[in-house]
């Protein structure tokens, strides 16, 4: 618990993203863009979650998030919860929501899709949130959360 | 519809429906109208398709234009490795309007966001054929007077059977009553009946016709292909379930038609030809007015 307040603690001003599953850091890590750019960014992982089984930590200084930027790790991290820190303090804690249209980060299902035979980031309407269901705008076939294959 | 993309057949609405099917009747009454003159249409034909193609080629000269393009992709450039993005970008430097049929699903969605012109979907896999779906409505209306409240009996393979499926989400706006007849491997996929039952439309499932075929107005035929059937025995005993011949239509209604895609193999008997309400050939007749109506609505014509 101490270590835990440490981390968060440890930044002055910018975002903490909290209950990432462990697996799933760097695909959170890759969909913000954050290999990109310049600011201090710390993480931990293999830390003990209850929920979780092992999860991962990000802390990213002087960044903060809109949230249609943040809720695109919706599929990667459904439990992700967002500290937003200003001069040491916790000011507004976030949770992330399923977006209604998603682009890139995940793969279409149907291998005979254009998507998966030529250079084209996929998009995809979201049709259900709780079991995720997304819709392809190419070949307009329903990917499920079961068959999901992150880019 | 001007300069838009015909791509799935949700792309138009109910009123386009109907516009289409006007301007289609009155290209029935006078096919040859050079509207056409000084434009190119390409079709390119990435898998072959000779009767959809010739009903497009037949369409754009009666109309007066040129086209050019290609009939498989095995003898154009595209074997050599070419992406469909720069295949499509040329073309488009080319043409006025882009006709295109791919083995791919969502290639004719690509393609559309890709050209500068607007592209007309003449299939992409097992995903969309909005011209068939749109001849099939214009055939419908033509021998029904109506597409309201009609009997639609689909038969054969429901399960992989594109058209059936862009038929039925097209349909669904006319208040119809569907009759499901297939085998239990070729069923209609939930997902369909799902859709029925959202928007309150009836439909009934049997794996034989004859006890229902008297209610039908349309009776739709597909073929049952050897390969959809995970059991070779199982399609030895259903295939003839599934074979329409003339002693069956003897106490079905009178405005009652026969519609088929095409190529028909044996799930039509050839003594069912003669029939007045074989329907079959004039519906791909039908498909050359609805092609001239939709080339013409999209160029900006009519
Ligand atoms: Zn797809």
């Amino acid at each position: 618990m101490k270590d835990k307040q440490l981390i968060v603690n440890a930044i002055k001003n910018g975002t903490v993203i909290d209950h990432i599953p462990a697996k799933n850091l760097f695909k959170v890590i890759s969909i913000l863009g954050l290999q990109t750019i310049n600011n201090q960014i710390t993480f931990g992982t293999g830390l003990e979650s209850k929920k979780l089984g092992s999860k991962a930590i990000i802390k990213i200084a002087d960044r903060y998030f809109l949230d249609e930027e943040i809720n695109k790790i919706a599929l990667v991290a459904p439990q992700a919860k967002l500290n937003i820190i200003r001069d040491y303090e916790v000011i507004e804690k976030r949770v992330v929501e399923v977006p209604d249209y998603i682009q890139g980060i995940v793969k279409c299902m149907n291998p005979k899709c254009i998507t998966n035979n030529e250079e084209i980031k996929t998009k995809f309407t979201v049709l259900s949130k709780n079991e995720v269901s997304l819709k392809c705008h190419y070949c307009e076939r329903i990917t499920q959360q079961d068959r999901m294959v992150i880019l | 519809m001007k300069n838009k993309s015909l791509v799935s057949i949700t792309d138009y609405s109910k009123d386009d429906y109907l516009k289409i099917l006007d301007i289609a009747a009155e290209f029935e009454k006078n096919p040859s109208q050079h509207l056409l003159d000084g434009k190119i249409v390409a079709t390119l034909f990435f898998e072959p398709s000779t009767r959809t193609r010739l009903s497009f080629e037949s369409a754009i000269n009666r109309l007066g234009g040129r086209v050019i393009g290609f009939s498989d992709a095995n003898s154009s450039s595209v074997t050599k490795g070419e992406t469909l993005k720069d295949t499509i970008k040329m073309v488009t430097g080319y043409v006025d309007l882009i006709v295109m049929r791919h083995p791919l699903e969502g290639a004719a969605r690509y393609a559309s966001e890709v050209a500068s012109v607007p592209v007309i979907n003449a299939g992409d896999g097992a995903n969309q054929h909005p011209t068939q779906t749109l001849l099939d409505l214009y055939s419908i209306k033509k021998t029904q007077n109506t597409l309201e409240n009609l009997n639609i009996f689909m038969i054969g393979d429901l399960k992989y059977g594109r058209t059936v499926h862009s038929l039925l989400m097209a349909m669904s706006n006319y208040n119809p009553t569907f009759f499901f007849i297939s085998p239990d491997e070729l069923k209609m996929p939930n997902e369909y009946k799902l859709f029925l039952e959202q928007h309150n439309i009836k439909y009934y499932e049997y794996r034989d016709f004859m006890p229902i075929i008297a209610e039908a107005d349309i009776v739709y035929m597909t073929r049952v292909q050897k390969e959809r059937f995970s059991d070779p025995i199982e399609y030895e005993k259903t295939k003839n379930a599934y074979v329409l011949n003339n002693s069956m239509l003897e106490n079905t209604r009178e405005n009652m038609k026969i519609l088929h895609p095409l190529p028909r193999v044996n799930e039509i008997s050839l003594d069912v030809d003669e029939n007045p309400k074989a329907y079959y050939f004039t519906q791909a007749q039908n498909g050359v007015f609805v092609r001239q109506a939709i080339i013409t609505s999209i160029l900006g014509i009519k």
